[in-house]
C-alpha cells in the first residue's frame, strides 16, 4: 500500500468545502475586494461633506457603487460571461489597486485637502470637466487628431521613399545623406520659430514640423534595413528572372519593413512631442492650446482631464501601430514589446 | 585516369540544355590586389548530364557557378547555353543554394511562386506551383513560413522554387552541404529522381567525395586556387547506386588521391 498523509484523507472527506473557500480566496477573492474598494470609493465621496464646491460629486459616488455593483456580478457569473468574464478576473487586481487609488485620492483632496488644493484638484472636478466641458474638448481632440495625422502621414511617406531611395541607389545618397546628416538631429522644435514665420499659417508650418519630427527616423531606419538586406536574397530573385523594380518592391521593402516599424515608432514619440508644443506655441486649436488655456485660467482640472485624454490618445496611436504591425509582420517573431 | 563521356553511356531526355565554359578566367580585387580564382577553365557539359564539381575548399567552385547563373561575368572566356553566351542570370538557369535563403516574409507557396511571379506569368500558371510543391512533398505546408519549417524541408522548398521554373539547367551549391547526414541521404536520392524525371542538365558542387559519386555521371575535380580541371571522370554506373559498390569505392579512393588526401583513405 502506499502512504498518504492525514490531510490527504481530510482534503478528500471534506471536498465541497475545500473547493468553496479556495474559490473565495482564489478568483472570487480579489473581484470581491475589487467590488469592496469600489463601493468604499462610492462611499468615501457620499459620506464626507467636500471641502470645495463641486456639482459632481454624489454622481461620481453613485456611479462608483455601480461600478461595485457590475464587478460583484461579474465576479460571480464570470463563467458564463464568457470573455468578458475572463477579461475581468485578469484584471480584478488592477480594478482593486485604482479603486484604492481614487479613494485616497478622493479622501486626500474633496474631503480632507490634505493636498493643496488648486493644484490638485479631485476626482469629481476632473469628471465635471468630462461633462460640462466636453464639446471644447471634443473640438481639440479632433484638432490634434488632424494635424497630426495628416504630418506623420506626410512624414512617414516622405521617410519611407527617401530612404528606400538612399538605401537602394549610391547616387541618391550621394546628395541626400549629407542633407539628412545635418538636419536630421536637429530637433524638429528647433524649427518652429522659423517654420511660423515662413509658412502662410501655423497650421502649414505645424504639419510641416509634425512630418519633419516623424521622417527623420523613419528615413534613416527604412534605409538602414533596405541597405542591410542580405545579398542572397537579390541573388536568389535575379537568377529567378526579378527585374529592378520587383528587387525593389518585393525583396528590399518586405525584407526591410521590420526597420520600417522601428522607424515609425520612433517618429511617432517625436512627433508627439512637436505637436503638443506647436499647439502651445502658435496653434489655437488641439489638446496642446488646452492645456496652455487651461493654465492660464488656474483651471487644473481642465490640465488633468486633457492630460488623460492625450495619454489615452498617445497610447492608442502606438496601439494601433503595433497591430498594424503585428498583421503585417506575421512572418516574423514580436521584436519590440508594446 | 577515366577520361570518358558519360553521354555514350546513357540517353537523356532532350530537356537539358547543354552548357560550354570555354576558356574562363576570372579572379577578384582584394585591397587592391588580384586575387586569381578561376585559370582557364574548360568544360562541355551534354544536354541532360549530372556533373559533379568537386575540390578543396575556397578553390572557386562557387566562382564557376555564379558565372554560369549569370550573376557575374567572367574577366576572360565565355560561358555559352545551348550555344548563346550566358550574358545574365536567366530562369533556365537556376541556382539552390547552400542556404536555402528563402525569403522569411513569403509562406511556401509564396517562396515557390517566387520565379512565376518576377517572370509575370503567375496568374496563368499558379497551377504549377502547387504541382512541384506536391513534388517535393511539402502539400500541407504550403502556408508555413519558413521559421517553421526544418532544414531539410527548408531546402527542398527551396529545390521546388528552383523546379517551378522548368529549368535546362539546375545549379546546384552544396545544397544538402548543411543537413544532418540521415536526411542528406534521403535528400540525394530524392534529387536524383527528379532528375531522372525531369531531364535537366545538373552542376553540383560539393565537398563530398560520396555524394558527387552517387549523384553525378560525371566528376570533374578541380585543383587549389586558381582552379583548373585537374581530372573528369566518368561515373558509369546505373541509378539507384548504392555507397558499397567496389566500383565507386575505387573512384573514391582515386579522387581522394587527386586532392591530396589520399593518407586518409
Amino acid at each position: 500500500m502506499s502512504t498518504y498523509s492525514v490531510s490527504d484523507t481530510t482534503a478528500a472527506a471534506a471536498p465541497r468545502a475545500a473547493v468553496t473557500f479556495a474559490n473565495l480566496s482564489g478568483s472570487y477573492g480579489v473581484g470581491l475586494a475589487a467590488s469592496l474598494v469600489w463601493l468604499a470609493f462610492g462611499v468615501s465621496c457620499l459620506y464626507w461633506p467636500d471641502v470645495g464646491d463641486w456639482s459632481r460629486t454624489s454622481s461620481l459616488g453613485i456611479g462608483a457603487i455601480v461600478i461595485a455593483a457590475f464587478v460583484l456580478f461579474g465576479t460571480f457569473s464570470a463563467d458564463y460571461l464568457g470573455n468578458a468574464g475572463q477579461a475581468l478576473r485578469k484584471r480584478a487586481p488592477w480594478l482593486v489597486a485604482f479603486g484604492a487609488f481614487v479613494t485616497l485620492w478622493e479622501v486626500a483632496t474633496a474631503k480632507f485637502a490634505w493636498l493643496p488644493l488648486p493644484f490638485f484638484p479631485p476626482p469629481q472636478s476632473i469628471l465635471e470637466v468630462y461633462t460640462d466641458d466636453l464639446p471644447k474638448l471634443l473640438d481639440s481632440v479632433f484638432a490634434s487628431i488632424k494635424l497630426q495625422l495628416g504630418g506623420y502621414i506626410i512624414g512617414a511617406t516622405v521617410g519611407f521613399i527617401t530612404g528606400v531611395s538612399i538605401g537602394w541607389s549610391q547616387k541618391i545618397g550621394y546628395w541626400v545623406h549629407p542633407v539628412l546628416r545635418f538636419i536630421g538631429p536637429l530637433p524638429a522644435t528647433a524649427w518652429l520659430p522659423i517654420a511660423f514665420f515662413t509658412f502662410p499659417s501655423s497650421w502649414s508650418a505645424s504639419t510641416f514640423l509634425i512630418a519633419l519630427a516623424t521622417g527623420f527616423p523613419v528615413t534613416v531606419l527604412t534605409w538602414s534595413g533596405v541597405a542591410s538586406v542580405s545579398r542572397a536574397y537579390y541573388d536568389v530573385a535575379r537568377t529567378l528572372g526579378a527585374k529592378p523594380s520587383f528587387l525593389v518592391l518585393k525583396v528590399a521593402i518586405p525584407a526591410a519593413l521590420p526597420h520600417v516599424f522601428v522607424g515609425l515608432f520612433m517618429g511617432l514619440g517625436s512627433s508627439f512631442a512637436v505637436l503638443v508644443v506647436a499647439e502651445m506655441i502658435g496653434v489655437k486649436a488641439g489638446l496642446g492650446w488646452y492645456l496652455q488655456w487651461a493654465q492660464g485660467w488656474a483651471a487644473y482640472a481642465n490640465m488633468y482631464a486633457a492630460l488623460i485624454v492625450m495619454s489615452l490618445l498617445c497610447s492608442g496611436a502606438i496601439t494601433l501601430l503595433f497591430r498594424t504591425r503585428d498583421r503585417l509582420l506575421v512572418w516574423q517573431k514580436g521584436v519590440v514589446k508594446w | 585516369m577515366v577520361v570518358q563521356s558519360a553521354a555514350e553511356a546513357i540517353s537523356y531526355p532532350a530537356v537539358g540544355a547543354e552548357l560550354d565554359v570555354e576558356g574562363v578566367s576570372h579572379a577578384f580585387d582584394i585591397d587592391g590586389a588580384v586575387l586569381p580564382v578561376l585559370d582557364n577553365v574548360n568544360l562541355s557539359i551534354a544536354p541532360g548530364e549530372f556533373v559533379a564539381l568537386l575540390g578543396p575548399s575556397g578553390c572557386g567552385k562557387s566562382t564557376l557557378l555564379r558565372l554560369v547563373a549569370g550573376l557575374e561575368k567572367p574577366r576572360s572566356g565565355s560561358l555559352r547555353e545551348d550555344e548563346v553566351r550566358i550574358s545574365g542570370p536567366h530562369p533556365s538557369r537556376v541556382v539552390v543554394f547552400q542556404d536555402p535563403t528563402l525569403f522569411p516574409w513569403r509562406s511556401v507557396w509564396g517562396n515557390v511562386a517566387l520565379g512565376l511571379e518576377a517572370q509575370g506569368i503567375l496568374k496563368a500558371q499558379r497551377h504549377r506551383v502547387d504541382a512541384v510543391i506536391e513534388l517535393v512533398g511539402l502539400s500541407s505546408f504550403r502556408n508555413a513560413y519558413p521559421h517553421q519549417l526544418s532544414g531539410g524541408m527548408a531546402q527542398r522548398v527551396a529545390l521546388a522554387r528552383a523546379l517551378v521554373n522548368d529549368p535546362k539547367i539546375l545549379v546546384l551549391d552544396e545544397p544538402l552541404g548543411k543537413l544532418d547526414s540521415l536526411t542528406r541521404i534521403a535528400m540525394q536520392a530524392e534529387l536524383v529522381a527528379l532528375w531522372q524525371r525531369k531531364g535537366f542538365t545538373t552542376l553540383l558542387v560539393t565537398h563530398d567525395v560520396e555524394e558527387a559519386l552517387v549523384l553525378a555521371n560525371r566528376v570533374i575535380v578541380l585543383s587549389d586556387r586558381p582552379a583548373r580541371i585537374k581530372a573528369d571522370i566518368a561515373v558509369a554506373r546505373p541509378y539507384p547506386r548504392h555507397r558499397g559498390d567496389p566500383y565507386l569505392a575505387e573512384l573514391r579512393k582515386q579522387i581522394l588521391g587527386l586532392l591530396g588526401l589520399e593518407a586518409t583513405w
